[in-house]
């Protein structure tokens, strides 16, 4: 036996065979798999995952209801999540990690501020609630038909007083109007004793300001374009940190230092862009 | 006896030993004042090419089971002129622009992009195992090499680094030619071209195939490489290759290299390694009594 063999090499690509494919909406797709390592991951953590023959990518990694389960939820939106979206039951993926840090879960009053396939580690964060939380969850979506996981926030939240809040900017279900507007009024009409946010930049940024400037803790997981996972190659940057190393999650303390956060990004040849 | 942590490559002076080496994190300069406050001698920056460089596709690097890793980013750079102005207003951290080019004028035209910047050295790659027409395929041809080295060392006064690789020419030669034109230093080594195969899809993991394997399996081949160089030739030289303590750092400069460079250990044990390899490095040379690195480099020989 070799020493790798005793203990699993996180770093090494583990391949996988997709079990099931459930359809969230017309282009977003949940993807499951067994890996005990996977399984029990904290929330926030990420792997990269690789599609044979197309690219890799970094993923949230997402909640399975079936114990040694795990999945990803992508929206089919370039190459490499487009063939990820397309993977069929029984075709196999690579995986490796699980990478970066993890949600500080707090007790009391919290508010999870989700958009897109940044609700899946929101997902994964209700797992670790505690049944005397009061839980408040904010699903932004365009429109009705790109609006998932409302049941799911549901059934984890079964035990505890919660509720969950959509928004969709044509009001076509839920609430008219930008999630951050929502947050505002939330923040503005309660105590909160702490927020969490996955999502478009612009929507975690507006989050972060509204509960950093009363106080609040906040949370942000920030999406970087990310080639290696692990610290190397520097793809991730964010100012001085790298969003797979140092992060993927960031305090509000800190973020409110940070002059990129909010406003700009590198691509894939290191060039400042912004958003 | 007061022990101290500066060297000096030649011409190049610098403060600690260790420096982080190219292709690593080099996108930033809020991540370079963050290396340098951690202990890190100088920086060396992603190799630069004259327009910008997406690199290739994902995968992109991959881990080895044992050990090492094997990456093909593929050179993604942000292009000279624009990695120019974003580190004009560098006052600190030492920096050494790696460069990466075909012919001469690739690297005449990058440097006068740096005339405005603070810069400790150049670095030319000629060494790079997963780019068509560059690194390697440059440092394998002994009449490019003298060209561009000749060239380069005309167009500044800033001290020039040869960074040598295994290729398919002997590297020995390869340093030769870089000594006979000039250079002020060497960097040895570049990583090893490799490959890894997923047995399940039967594939390639790679994008590129091909990569670089770096990380503690080279460091054996790394050491060997800076003993034969230093045996051979009297030039400054700064070893690189799978060092990820303190111990593998006194091993290259017993062997001949005034200063290191790290990069896989990075990815393995985050920032915090320059300080740790400092550090330990002083105990040593402290426990040892020498007052200066120089007194340790080349010991190794005289047996």
């Amino acid at each position: 036996m070799r020493w790798w063999d005793l203990q699993r090499n996180f770093n090494h690509t583990t391949i996988v065979t997709v079990e099931k494919v459930i359809d969230e909406t017309p282009t977003v797709r949940t993807l499951v798999f067994s890996d005990d390592v996977m399984s029990t991951v904290l929330p926030g953590q990420f792997a990269m995952v690789w599609i044979p023959g197309v690219n890799e990518l970094p993923m949230s990694i997402m909640i399975s209801k079936d114990s040694g389960k795990a999945a990803f939820t992508v929206r089919k939106h370039g190459l490499a999540s487009t063939g990820l979206f397309n993977i069929a039951v029984g075709e196999k993926i690579g995986i490796r990690g699980p990478y970066g840090n993890a949600f500080d879960v707090k007790e009391g009053k919290l508010l999870l501020v989700g958009g897109g396939t940044g609700l899946v580690p929101m997902m994964r964060l209700l797992t670790s609630v505690k049944p005397t939380d009061d839980v408040t969850v904010l699903i932004g979506a365009k429109s009705k038909n790109e609006v998932f996981f409302e049941d799911l926030a549901n059934e984890l939240l079964k035990n505890n007083s919660h509720n969950v809040i959509i928004s969709t900017d044509d009001g076509s279900y839920g609430e008219k109007g930008f999630v951050t507007d929502i947050v505002e009024k939330l923040v503005n009409e309660s105590h909160f004793d702490a927020v969490y946010t996955c999502g478009p930049e612009k929507m975690m940024y507006k989050t972060v300001q509204s509960a950093h400037s009363r106080g609040i803790f906040v949370q942000a997981s920030l999406e970087r374009m990310m080639k290696c996972g692990v610290g190397i190659c520097g793809s991730c940057c964010v100012g001085e940190d790298l969003a797979c190393k140092d992060g993927t999650i960031f305090d509000g303390n800190h973020l409110s230092k940070n002059t990129e956060f909010g406003y700009s990004h590198r691509n894939k040849a290191g060039i400042l862009e912004d958003y | 006896m007061a022990s101290s942590l500066t060297t000096s490559i030649g011409k190049i002076q610098l403060d600690k030993p260790a420096m982080l080496a190219s292709g690593i994190l080099g996108i930033s300069l809020d991540v370079f004042n963050r290396l340098y406050r951690s202990g890190a001698g100088a920086v060396v920056t992603k190799s630069l090419s004259n327009e910008p460089w997406e690199g290739y596709p994902n995968p992109t690097i991959f881990s080895v089971n044992g050990g090492g890793w094997i990456n093909a980013v593929g050179l993604s750079n942000p292009g000279a002129p624009n990695f120019a102005k974003m580190i004009e207003s560098n006052q600190n951290v030492p920096i050494i622009v790696s460069l990466v080019g075909s012919v001469p004028e690739d690297f005449e035209m990058m440097i006068k992009e740096f005339t405005n910047c603070k810069v400790t050295a150049f670095e030319l790659n000629l060494s790079c195992p997963h780019v068509a027409k560059v690194g390697l395929e440059v440092g394998d041809d002994p009449e490019l090499v003298k060209k561009i080295v000749t060239t380069v060392k005309n167009s500044t006064d800033t001290p020039v680094i040869a960074k040598v690789g295994l290729g398919t020419t002997n590297y020995l030669n390869t340093v030769k030619t870089a000594i006979d034109s000039g250079i002020d230093a060497i960097t040895a080594i570049n990583t090893v071209r490799a490959m890894a195969i997923d047995v399940e899809t039967q594939r390639p993991i790679l994008s590129n195939k091909f990569g670089g394997l770096s990380g503690t399996p080279i460091k054996p081949i790394a050491l060997r490489c800076v003993y034969e160089i230093s045996s051979k030739y009297d030039i400054p030289i700064i070893g690189c290759g799978g060092i990820s303590t303190w111990e593998d750092a006194i091993e290259f400069f017993l062997a001949g290299a005034s200063a290191i460079q790290l990069g896989s250990a990075i990815g393995d044990n985050w920032i915090n390694v320059f300080d740790d390899i400092n550090n330990g490095i002083l105990q040593y040379m402290k426990q040892k009594n020498y007052s200066t690195i120089d007194e340790m480099v080349g010991l190794a020989k005289k047996f």
